[in-house]
Parts: structure tokens; C-alpha cells; sequence
């Protein structure tokens, strides 16, 4: 089964039919209700549905519940440093266009210690799907305030109250250059997760993804009863974005059209508080890739390099006339 | 010393026979931006073309921009050329070339200079317009004149006026000529170097500059009686002249690395300048990362991938990248680290040498994370250790640390140009399938090696975790697992270590005094040995490559000695100080090593003057140690 990829992905091989076995790997350790679950399958899913060669997929992640996710999957994994996902991922995709690569990070990971990866990870845009858990709250560690902890969220670092208005991950993430697909999309609805990250995956540049993730362990109240009644979601909806069938559709109280290309109106979308917008907030597919920079000369010959290594060393010969 | 002494110049015709001479030690300074390092260097590869030794030192203002005629502001460069090979930058100069005399002050007070030293001086301060100017300068030659110090008067400026209008641009190569004449330098060297250094200028720069050569050379024959020749050596070997963050560079390149992720920091950024310049040619790249952390994170991301790289930095990205070596010592990820050390702690001295990161990089991590610690002595070993780092990266699953520092940097000095074997640029990347049930870390149980899978090959996928894991690669929080897992690490140090040869004596293999060194110090070191020796003192010395793991053999060689002493470039308490004690003193970082490792008591020898050692230095401390009174050396 051959399914159509974008150039630079690995090519699946035709003897193969992966199934869904293929990319789990061990049971997964989180709270029961955890919002980790949901995701995990989804991801599975989609790498069935793209058949990814598990041995071509590394999924990158740093450290905090969601860092253990790449050790449930069947691929490749690198379980690393809090908050470096992105460095890593981003070096093994740099001289490796043909391996289908994953970052999995959370909201401390991603928009605290790893924030100044985050920035330039957008700016590389190199391919590579990047699915940001964010629960609100620091999880492994036990209910710290999260950069995107909503203000006055009573917190073990913080028992009388935030005090500091959080990070919205999209806002910060549309402001940044070179941004190139930033969508929005939450753990309970698998129909539209799906959707999300096959979108993601698809993309020819780095996917942001923001999931609303449940922590039922710790941020029972994450956007209050925002997160608890369907109605609250909105739908961002074109032809260009993250399309659902109509049955699926019906689930959501409010939807707004919303087309992937105009970022202004991302960024007023992504502002809205009265609710959760999830859908594709913008894409463009034409921004600078690092990752072609950083292939473009992959597999040169021995031959070759010892050739013109030898005559680099001639200009700092001493028999060298000139 | 002879060095000035004219009495046996011969006449022949108008022209002075050459003198012949065994080394010169030549300085050039000036306000930074006017082209002493330019004409230093171009000097230094005449004579290494010549067939002559060479080293060259950059001297660094500390500031960026000093102001003009500062007294710490001196730019410029020392060339030490020698008939046989140089191997350090030697001790007073025997001449230098200022173009103001405010920044002979501060060389000065470096101990740069002493009655021997002859000094040319730019003159055209006496005809300053302002007042001020013109009693510094005279004030200033007074001065040098009472150091008992030969001063010449130079009108270097109106003599390259006559061939340009502004003079700061050209007097370098004016300079150069004269240089050209007073150690019989070949001319027409002399020009193929000014064409190759302004090759990307216009044929009229270039004629310029060659006028300003010739003149210089001219106006030197007619006025100086000074005229030299400095023998070359027969050497058969093909030579190759460059400094050491070239050789770094080159020895990257050789080595396979497809990649060098870094962040700029001086003194290690020139590496990545002349990889950007040609990496890609030979299959390679440089990324520059938004910081050290990200810079290596990298590095391990591509090497985790299959792809050879390196990270390359100075003491504080050491600091940043600790934990992401933690992580690679942990999960056995091969990577090159190169650190060209400069002073510390913290910001420090960013030009200056210093050997202060051994310590760090040996035992920096948290956790236990050995890993295998390299320094290269001399500026060819700056090529081949990267080319061992990789190898021993490779074999071993392990970061490497190769030490460098800001003197073998900038340090230029000639070395047989290497043979490049084919078998490095190979690329390592196995993607043939993963072998049915092998663990991803299957520690051989003697050795503690294994074989890791790499994305791409099938029945290979495992996860990476920086958590205790065992050799299914499988998290593990079991005590007897963790317990085995970081024995298997250190194992791999050990056998590692077995397969290493005890280091070479140099001189005697007993005696008084054993001098142990490490780094960019072996050229001084062994000159004072051999100083020491042709005195008749019983002194020898030992120079180490390999820092971590510590090489075999060392306590039978110490023991044949009365004393064994490091010498180092970093800090160490002195005994004597009222608040210093044999209890508190803290010793050198290869000392205090050494005496962790040898259980012996070893003295150390170490400063952090932020100057290159010189064999002087040393030869003075040797003979403290050996209590010899009257001593020649001066202080
Ligand atoms: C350098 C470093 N600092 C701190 C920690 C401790 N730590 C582990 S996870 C974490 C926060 C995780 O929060 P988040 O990224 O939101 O992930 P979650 O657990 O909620 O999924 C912290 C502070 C660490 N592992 N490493
Ligand atoms: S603490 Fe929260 S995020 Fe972590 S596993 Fe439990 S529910 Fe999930």
C-alpha cells in the first residue's frame, strides 16, 4: 500500500503492510484518564495509515509525563533531556531526510526550559511533526505552575494562586519567523486529533501542534467547564484545514471559517478565550527549509572528499609554489 | 648575547654578507587593526616555504578596540624561526617592530623584552602635532634606552608615503620587506605570499603591496647593518604550515565527521570559520546552533542517527554542554567535543591560554559519566586527535574530549603533511538489518563494549533514554541493573586504558626531577629540559596525551625520580602564603590528578598569567627546585 508522502519522507515499501501492532511497543504508564493515551493511539494510527517503516520513524521527546511516549512506541525513540527535544530531533533529521521524524513535548519542556529551542525549531522548519502536550501544569514532578498554567492556578510552587498570565503556545508560536503550520486540537476528540496530526504529518516543513492534554492527576479544572462541555470547542473550518466528516462536525457548538493562509486571523483567533479554537490556524508551504540546507550534500563519495581534501592541504603546503 | 653584534659582518661590494644565525625571535606590535598579524604571519610562512621551524603567538589586546597608543593595547604577533624545529615561542625577542611605542609598555611588563631585545620604533610620533604625543615619545625611548635596550628610529611612515597615501593600509608590507632583507628571505616567496593573501583584492592592491615589499627590503639594505641568515633544514618530508584551529579543522574533515554544530566562542570559532569555508566540499557541514546546549544536543541527534559529528567550544559551552555529555556517556552515543580552553573561571580571559577545563572535563557531570579525555601538544597532533576522537568515539560508544588551548589556537608551526587514509572518510552508517534478538546495549561482559543499531535498520528500534536502563535498553530502576549498567560504562574506560602503551621518556629514565605536562606546554617544557641537561642537571620530562583514562605505567616511572612536578598553565596555591597549608593547598588540575591516581606525592609547577609558558620559566623553576644558587638565568 502506497501512500502518498511528501518527498522527502521515507518511501514505504510495497512488501509491507504495517499494522497498528507494529508501532506499539510495551503498556503505557499514565493516570488512568491521562490525556497521553489517546494521543499515543492516534499517533499510532497515523503512522499505520502513512505505513511509516517503524524502522525510519524516531520519535524525539524530553522529559515529563510525556517524555516517556517515544518508550510505547515501536520505532525509534530517544528519550532525552528536559526541555532539548527539539535540538535532538532536529539533528537527527538535518543529514537524515529519510526518516519520518516525531518531537513529543510538554508545556514546561516546551515553553520553559526549552523555550529557546522552540523558537529556533520553528524558525529551522525542518520536517518533523511536534506535538506539544499541554496540560497546563507540571505533571512528573508533581503540580508546579506551567508557563501556560492559567493565572491564579493554585499550584504546589504556588498554593495561594498563580500570579502571572500565562503563555498561549499558538500566539507565541504564530509570532514566530519562519513559522510554517501551527494547529490546535484536544486529546478527547479523536476525530478532529487524528485529522490534526495526519495533517501534520503531512506537511512539508514543521507542524506545531498544540494538544489540550487532560491531567486528571493534577489540572482537574484546566479551563474550567470550557474543557468539560463539547460546546466549547470551536471549529476552525476550511477547505485548506483540518476537514471533518460532517457527522463528526455536528459535535461543535460554534464554527467559524477560518482559511490556514491569512495569519493575521490566526492571530486573532488564537486570542480567543471564551472558548477553545481547534483546527489549522495557519500553514504555509513555501517557507525556507533548513533541512534541505542540510542535505543537500549527503552521500558525497570517498573518492571525491579525499580528492578535494587533498587539495585543500595544498594551499597549506610548503612546496606549494604560490 | 651575539645577536647584535656587527663586529664580523663582511663588506662585499655594497652589500652585507649574512650573517649566520640558528633562530630569531621577532616581534611585531602595533594599535590593533594595522596588519602586524598580516605581516607576522606572512613572515612566518616564508620561512616555514624556506624550510625553516617555525611558531608563531598572536599577541590580543584584551579589549576589542583599545584606544590608539594604549599602553595594554598591543596587537600584533611574535614568530620564533628557527634552523631546526620550533617547538614554543622562546623567551625575550631578540627583535621588535612597534608602529607607536606607547604599546611596548605592557610587552614589556609581559617580560617580552630584555637588554638584548633591539627595537624598531615608527618615529613619526616626534613629529606629532600635539605636545602630549611628542614627550610620550621621547619620554618612552628614554625609558627603553635605561632597560639597556638598542632602539632604532624608523620613518617608516614617510617612507611608504612616497608609494601610497594612507600608510596604514601598506606599512605591514613595508615592514615585511624589511623583515625580508634582515633574515635573507626569499623575494619571490615573498610576493607569492602577498598575492595569496590578497587574492581576492585587485591587481593594482597587489602591485602596491609588492612595491611596498620591495621597498621595504631596499630602504633596509641601504640603512641596516644588520643582515642574517637562518639555515633551513634539510627536510625530504612534504610540510604543511598552519595554526591549530586550522589543523582542527583539517583533522575534522579527515576524519569522516559530516558534522560540526556549534556556537561561536572564542578561541574556538575559528574552527567552524575555515570548516564553513570548505566542509561542504568534502561531504561535511556546520550548523550553527542558537546556543551550546541546542549546539550539542544536535551533535548527539546526528551522531544518534548515524552521521560522525562534533561539537566544538571553549570552557564556558563546556559548562552549558554537561548535561547533554551526561546524556551521551548514559546512553552511549559516540560525539567529538573539542574544547580550545582559554582563562577562566566564567568569562575570563577570552584570548588568552589557560588549561583549566581538565578537571571539568574529565569529571564535569553529574552522576558518574567516564568518558575519555584527549590533549594535543603540538599543532599537527591538533590534526591527527581528531581523527583518533572519532575512531575512539566510535569503538568505545562514547563522547571524546579533545583538549586544545588558545596558544595552539593561533600558534602557527609546520608539520609533515598527512597521509589521508580513506578508511576515515568512510561513512560508518550500517543499515543492513539489526541482528535477530541482540540487545541494543549488549555489554560485552569483559569489556563492557557493545554494537548499537541506528535508525534505518530494520529489527534495530530501541529507545534512547538518559533513565538507568539495562542492556535490553529498557528503563529499569532495579538496583542490581543500574549497579551492572554503570560498571559496563566504566569497564569500556578500563579496557580502553589496557590497550594504551606507557608514555615516552624525554631524557633519562631517572634523576632528580620528572617534569610531567600536558597540552600546548610541550615545546617549552622540553627546551628547558634540554637546557637543564646541557647544564648537567638531572632533569627529564613526560608529556601526556591521553588525560582520562590515565595512561599505564606511570607510577615505575615516577618512582625513579626524586621529584616529579607538573608543570601546567592554570592555578595552583603556592606554599609559603600564611593561609596555605599542606592540608588546604590546592594543587594543579593534572597534579591533582596524577596524586589521585598514582597515590604519589607530586609537586606542581602553574600560573595563570594568561601567558604561554616559556622555557625560561621553567629552567628558573628547575633550578629552584634543585637549589643551584648563582643561577645564569636572570630574573
Ligand atoms: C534539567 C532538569 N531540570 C528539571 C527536571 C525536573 N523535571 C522533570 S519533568 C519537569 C516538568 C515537566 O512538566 P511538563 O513539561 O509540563 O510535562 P508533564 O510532566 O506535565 O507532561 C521537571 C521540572 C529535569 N528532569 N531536568
Ligand atoms: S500526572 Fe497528569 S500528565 Fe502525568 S500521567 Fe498523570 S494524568 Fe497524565
Amino acid at each position: 500500500m502506497l501512500v502518498q508522502t511528501h518527498e522527502l519522507c521515507s518511501v514505504p515499501s510495497l512488501d509491507h503492510d504495517y499494522g497498528m501492532e507494529d508501532y506499539g511497543k510495551g503498556v503505557a504508564r499514565w493516570c488512568p484518564g491521562c490525556g497521553g493515551h489517546s494521543i499515543l493511539t492516534t499517533v499510532q494510527r497515523v503512522c499505520k495509515d502513512m505505513q511509516y517503516e517503524p524502522e525510519k520513524t524516531v520519535v524525539v521527546s524530553g522529559i515529563g509525563c510525556s517524555g516517556r511516549f517515544p518508550h510505547y512506541m515501536g520505532t525509534y525513540g530517544f528519550h532525552g533531556l528536559h526541555g532539548r527535544a527539539f535540538p535532538v530531533a532536529s539533528g537527527v533529521k538535518f543529514r537524515r531526510p529519510d526518516l519520518n521524524v516525531f518531537v513529543v513535548t510538554g508545556d514546561g519542556d516546551c515553553c520553559s526550559i526549552g523555550a529557546a529551542h522552540w523558537v529556533h525549531a520553528i524558525r529551522y522548519n525542518m520536517k518533523m511533526v511536534a506535538l506539544l502536550f499541554d496540560n497546563g501544569i507540571y505533571g512528573l514532578t508533581k503540580k508546579q505552575t506551567s508557563p501556560t498554567s492559567p493565572l491564579g492556578t493554585h499550584s504546589n510552587t504556588h498554593p495561594r494562586g498563580s500570579v502571572l498570565p500565562p503563555i498561549n503556545p499558538i500566539q507565541t508560536t504564530l509570532g514566530l519567523a519562519n513559522v510554517s503550520f501551527v494547529a490546535q486540537t484536544v486529546d478527547w476528540n479523536s476525530a478532529h486529533l487524528y485529522a490534526t496530526i495526519r495533517k501534520a504529518a503531512e506537511h512539508p516543513g514543521l507542524a506545531f501542534v498544540r494538544i489540550v492534554q487532560r491531567c486528571p492527576a493534577f489540572m482537574r479544572d484546566l479551563y474550567g467547564d470550557i474543557a468539560v462541555n463539547p460546546k466549547n470547542l470551536i471549529l476552525l473550518s476550511h477547505e485548506n484545514g483540518i476537514n471533518l466528516k460532517p457527522k463528526a462536525r455536528q459535535a461543535f457548538g460554534r464554527v467559524i471559517e477560518h482559511d490556514p493562509s491569512n495569519i493575521h486571523k490566526a492571530r486573532e483567533h488564537a486570542e480567543i478565550n471564551n472558548g477553545i479554537p481547534i483546527g489549522l490556524l495557519y500553514q504555509n508551504t513555501d517557507n525556507a527549509r533548513y533541512d534541505e540546507y542540510g542535505a543537500h550534500n549527503i552521500g558525497m563519495g570517498v573518492e571525491e572528499k579525499k580528492q578535494n581534501l587533498e587539495s585543500l592541504l595544498d594551499q597549506y603546503s610548503t612546496s606549494n609554489s604560490v | 648575547m651575539d645577536y647584535i653584534d656587527s663586529g664580523d659582518i663582511l663588506n662585499e661590494g655594497d652589500r652585507i654578507k649574512p650573517r649566520k644565525i640558528k633562530q630569531a625571535i621577532v616581534e611585531i606590535v602595533s594599535d590593533s587593526g594595522e596588519g602586524a598579524q598580516k605581516c607576522g604571519q606572512s613572515f612566518g610562512a616564508i620561512s616555514a616555504k624556506m624550510g625553516n621551524g617555525v611558531w608563531t603567538v598572536e599577541i590580543i589586546p584584551a579589549e576589542i578596540q583599545p584606544p590608539a597608543r594604549s599602553r595594554e593595547g598591543a596587537s600584533g604577533i611574535r614568530v620564533r624561526i628557527g634552523s631546526d624545529k620550533v617547538t614554543n615561542m622562546g623567551n625575550h625577542a631578540d627583535l621588535v617592530i612597534a608602529l607607536n611605542e606607547q604599546v611596548l609598555y605592557g610587552r614589556i611588563r609581559q617580560d617580552a623584552y630584555n637588554e638584548n631585545t633591539l627595537m624598531f620604533i615608527e618615529n613619526k610620533w616626534a613629529k606629532s602635532e600635539q605636545e602630549s604625543v611628542r614627550q610620550q615619545y621621547s619620554e618612552a625611548l628614554l625609558k627603553f634606552k635605561e632597560l639597556g635596550i638598542q632602539v632604532i628610529e624608523i620613518s617608516m611612515e614617510e617612507e611608504c608615503l612616497k608609494l601610497m597615501p594612507d600608510p596604514r593600509k601598506g606599512k605591514n608590507m613595508w615592514i615585511l620587506g624589511l623583515l625580508c632583507y634582515m633574515y635573507d628571505r626569499d623575494i619571490p616567496k615573498a610576493e607569492n605570499q602577498i598575492r595569496k593573501i590578497f587574492k581576492k583584492k585587485t591587481d593594482e592592491v597587489i602591485d602596491l603591496n609588492i612595491k611596498l615589499l620591495q621597498a621595504g627590503y631596499d630602504w633596509a639594505r641601504e640603512n641596516l647593518p644588520f643582515h642574517y641568515e637562518v639555515t633551513p633544514m634539510d627536510v625530504d618530508d612534504d610540510m604543511v604550515v598552519m595554526n591549530g584551529n586550522e589543523a582542527l579543522s583539517l583533522g575534522v574533515m579527515a576524519s569522516g565527521i559530516e558534522l560540526c554544530s556549534m556556537y561561536p566562542i572564542t578561541p574556538a570559532t575559528s574552527v567552524s570559520h575555515h570548516l564553513a569555508e570548505y566542509f561542504e566540499r568534502v561531504g561535511g557541514i556546520v550548523h550553527q546552533a542558537e546556543d551550546e546546549i541546542s549546539a550539542i544536543g544536535f551533535a548527539i541527534g546526528a551522531s544518534f542517527a548515524g552521521k560522525p559529528a562534533v561539537t566544538v567550544t571553549s570552557g564556558p559551552g563546556l559548562a552549558l554542554k554537561t548535561e547533554f555529555i551526561g546524556l551521551a556517556v548514559m546512553a552511549e552515543i559516540p560525539l567529538v567535543i573539542i574544547d580550545v580552553q582559554r582563562g577562566g573561571p566564567s568569562t575570563g580571559l577570552p584570548t588568552k591560554v589557560e588549561q583549566s577545563d581538565l578537571l571539568a572535563a574529565i569529571y564535569g557531570e553529574a552522576g558518574d559519566a567516564p568518558k575519555i579525555v584527549l590533549a594535543a601538544a603540538t599543532i599537527e597532533e591538533c590534526f591527527h586527535f581528531v581523527v583518533l576522537a572519532r575512531k575512539l568515539a566510535e569503538s568505545f560508544r562514547t563522547p571524546v574530549i579533545l583538549l586544545s588551548d588558545a596558544n595552539l589556537a593561533t600558534g602557527v608551526q609546520p608539520f609533515p603533511r598527512p597521509k589521508i587514509d580513506p578508511l576515515w572518510l568512510t561513512n560508518p552508517i550500517d543499515q543492513s538489518p539489526w541482528k535477530d534478538g541482540a540487545w541494543p546495549f549488549g555489554w560485552d561482559e569483559k569489556t563492557g563494549t557493545s554494537k548499537r543499531p541506528i535508525p534505518g535498520q530494520k529489527g534495530g528500534m530501541y529507545t534512547v533514554t538518559g533513565l538507568a536502563h539495562g542492556q535490553t535498553g529498557k528503563v529499569a530502576y532495579d538496583p542490581e541493573i543500574n549497579q551492572a549498567s554503570v560498571e559496563s560504562r566504566s569497564r569500556k574506560i578500563a579496557s580502553f586504558q589496557k590497550s594504551l602503551k606507557s608514555p615516552k621518556i624525554n631524557g633519562d629514565p631517572e634523576g632528580d626531577i620528572l617534569l610531567v605536562g600536558w597540552g600546548s606546554t610541550l615545546g617549552a617544557i622540553e627546551e628547558a629540559v634540554a637546557d637543564a641537561r646541557a647544564e648537567g642537571l638531572k632533569v627529564s620530562s613526560l608529556h601526556l596525551r591521553f588525560l582520562f583514562p590515565i595512561v599505564p605505567g606511570l607510577v615505575d616511572i615516577f618512582k625513579r625520580f626524586k621529584k616529579v612536578i607538573t608543570v601546567e598553565i592554570n592555578y595552583s596555591d603556592t606554599l609559603g602564603h600564611p593561609m596555605v597549608n599542606q592540608e588546604n593547598r590546592r594543587y594543579a588540575q593534572l597534579a591533582w590528578l596524577l596524586r589521585a591516581q598514582t597515590h604519589m606525592d607530586i609537586d606542581c609547577f602553574s600560573n595563570v598569567y594568561g601567558q604561554p609558558l616559556n622555557p625560561e620559566k621553567v629552567l628558573k623553576m628547575i633550578k629552584r627546585e634543585l637549589k643551584i644558587e648563582n643561577s645564569e638565568v636572570k630574573v
